[in-house]
């Protein structure tokens, strides 16, 4: 859809009106404390900081309100962008909040069905799971296979809607998410986070174990946890009782 | 068919410059007609390396700012007369340069020279990045440390990504490994990575290995390019290196500490 501006002989064409479909990251907000908010925010960003630097946000207030409590929404965004994010948005928020956040200059969206639902979160999980937008290097249609032939460097990365094939190496610094599986058959060293937006059945296949971080549904183990029984080995990672299994691809399982 | 090559590196002082001024060198002794040209805007490096310092008039910015003509700013060397030398300003900052004055200047050079040599500033803002970002080759210069192989692999995802090519969906950048300051000694008691450390990390074609040497400083205060020093081991190494780029096949050297030692075929483990 364009809404093109009436075009007069004098005035070149300066602006035109598109609809656009953006993914933006979502927060979801289940406390009011905004101390626990703020260092629960900071550990998150910790995982992923190429991720979340400079990331528009919109903050999800519906889970709050519905167990009744009051949130202040200038503390709130001070302590988003404090965190190096940027509020874009908030929804699910009463007159009295979202009152307040047109007077930040942050716009009200209404929540809409079939969005993300919020669900409770467990202890080491990356919620919520970061939707991309623009930022990402690649960002490829809804259940398809991505297939990249290329190395990932540091400092790439790449975002597939449905399964990840990557027959090239990742380089440490390198983040790649799907929101399917992901494989790799090559040496995995940097981050690589399966299932993004929620899907517990994703896998992480490799021949080469050496990530920074493995993530299976918010799921994660970062490098330190990963033991010399399944590092520089060929593995599959997936999820079992929401506990991350990596297990040698070769044996029988 | 002119070809642009860009010489970059993420990290600063790894050898760009020294390995820029040697290839340009390389090059023009070859009988190609090369110019090389410092984008290390509010440095100036390379003409002191290439020994033309007291020869500047005009220099890159003065030609994008169209203040001066090509003709005007380049300095043809003293050594070899196929070379040629576009300076950078010491009295602008990278803000000077801009993609579509690069480009211009670029396109003028492509007329009349086979190698166009781009010596990179440090980093990964705008100077590097108009740097590669019209090349057709990178010589990635990588010292045999972490944090210079790390920066190497963020350069290698820069060119991949951010480059004319890449943006244009052309077929992508050639991009070379050039491992300078290699000391086998030091790799032996374990203070630098091997070849293959590197090589495993970065998974990257190999254009060759150049030694830690003194006769690197000597040249660099001659105004020598240290290639023309046909004694010196970096001298013959970076001959290499022009020799393997032209297509001819050349056995790696200095890459164990046995002197002499001429025919460790890279690869063959
Ligand atoms: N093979 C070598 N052996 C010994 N010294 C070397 C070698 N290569 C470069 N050097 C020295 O390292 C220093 C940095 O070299 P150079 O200026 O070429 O690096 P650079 O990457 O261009 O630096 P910058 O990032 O500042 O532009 C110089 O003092 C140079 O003499
Ligand atoms: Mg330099």
């Amino acid at each position: 859809m364009s809404l093109d501006s009436h075009k007069t002989p004098t005035m070149p064409h300066a602006l035109e009106f598109k609809s656009s479909t953006f993914s933006v990251p979502v927060l979801v907000l289940s406390s009011v404390d905004l101390g626990i908010i703020e260092q629960q925010l900071q550990e998150k960003i910790k995982l992923a900081p190429e991720f979340f630097r400079n990331s528009p946000l919109v903050l999800d207030l519906q889970e709050i309100n519905k167990q009744g409590l009051g949130i202040n929404i200038e503390e709130l965004t001070g302590i988003i962008r404090k965190a190096g994010l940027f509020p874009v948005g908030v929804r699910g928020g009463n007159v009295q909040q979202n009152k307040q956040a047109l007077e930040l200059l942050i716009p009200v969206y209404s929540v809409h069905k079939g969005g993300v639902t919020a669900e409770n979160k467990k202890q080491k999980t990356i919620t919520p799971a970061p939707v991309p937008e623009q930022k990402t290097d690649t960002d490829i249609g809804i259940g398809e296979t991505t297939l990249i032939t290329q190395p990932i460097r540091s400092g790439q990365r790449i975002y597939a809607a449905g399964d990840l094939i990557i027959l090239a190496q990742v380089s440490a610094g390198a983040e790649i998410m799907a929101e399917g599986n992901i494989h790799v058959y090559n040496t995995l060293r940097g981050r690589a986070l399966a299932g993004v937006r929620g899907n517990t059945e994703a896998r992480i296949f490799c021949i080469d174990l050496q990530a920074e971080l493995i993530s299976i549904a918010g799921n994660y183990k970062v490098s330190e946890d990963l033991d010399d029984t399944v590092r520089n080995k060929p593995v599959q990672i997936y999820l079992q009782d929401q506990a991350l299994i990596i297990k040698d691809i070769v044996q029988p399982h | 068919m002119a070809r642009i090559i860009v010489v970059t590196s993420g990290k600063g002082g790894v050898g760009k410059t020294t390995t820029s001024a040697a290839i340009a060198m390389g090059l023009a002794k070859k009988g190609h007609k090369t110019a090389v040209i410092d984008f290390d805007v509010g440095l100036r490096n390379l003409d002191l390396i290439m020994g033309c310092e007291r020869r500047v008039v005009y220099d890159f910015v003065n030609v994008i700012n169209q203040e001066a003509s090509l003709n005007q700013a380049l300095i043809r060397d003293k050594n070899c007369n196929l070379l040629y030398i576009l300076p950078a300003s010491q009295t602008r900052d990278k803000e000077a340069l801009s993609q579509e004055g690069v480009g211009r200047v670029l396109d003028e050079l492509k007329k009349d020279f086979k190698y166009i040599v781009c010596d990179s500033p440090a980093g990964i803002e705008k100077g590097a990045h108009l740097a590669m970002y019209f090349a057709d080759d990178a010589f990635v210069v990588t010292n045999p440390e972490v944090s210079s192989v790390r920066d190497s692999d963020r350069m290698l995802g820069i060119l991949a990504s951010k480059s004319r090519r890449a943006e244009q969906n052309e077929e992508p950048i050639k991009e070379y490994l050039l491992l300078t300051r290699y000391s086998p000694e030091r790799v032996k008691l374990g203070e630098m990575l091997s070849v293959d450390d590197v090589q495993d990390i970065l998974s990257l074609h190999l254009l060759g290995v150049i030694p830690e040497s003194k006769s690197v400083l000597n040249s660099s205060n001659s105004g020598i390019p240290v290639i023309l020093d046909e004694k010196s081991d970096a001298g013959q190494a970076y001959a290499d290196i022009v020799a393997r780029y032209l297509g001819e096949n050349r056995p790696h050297r200095f890459i164990d500490d046995k002197k002499g030692f001429f025919s460790k075929l890279f690869g063959s483990k």
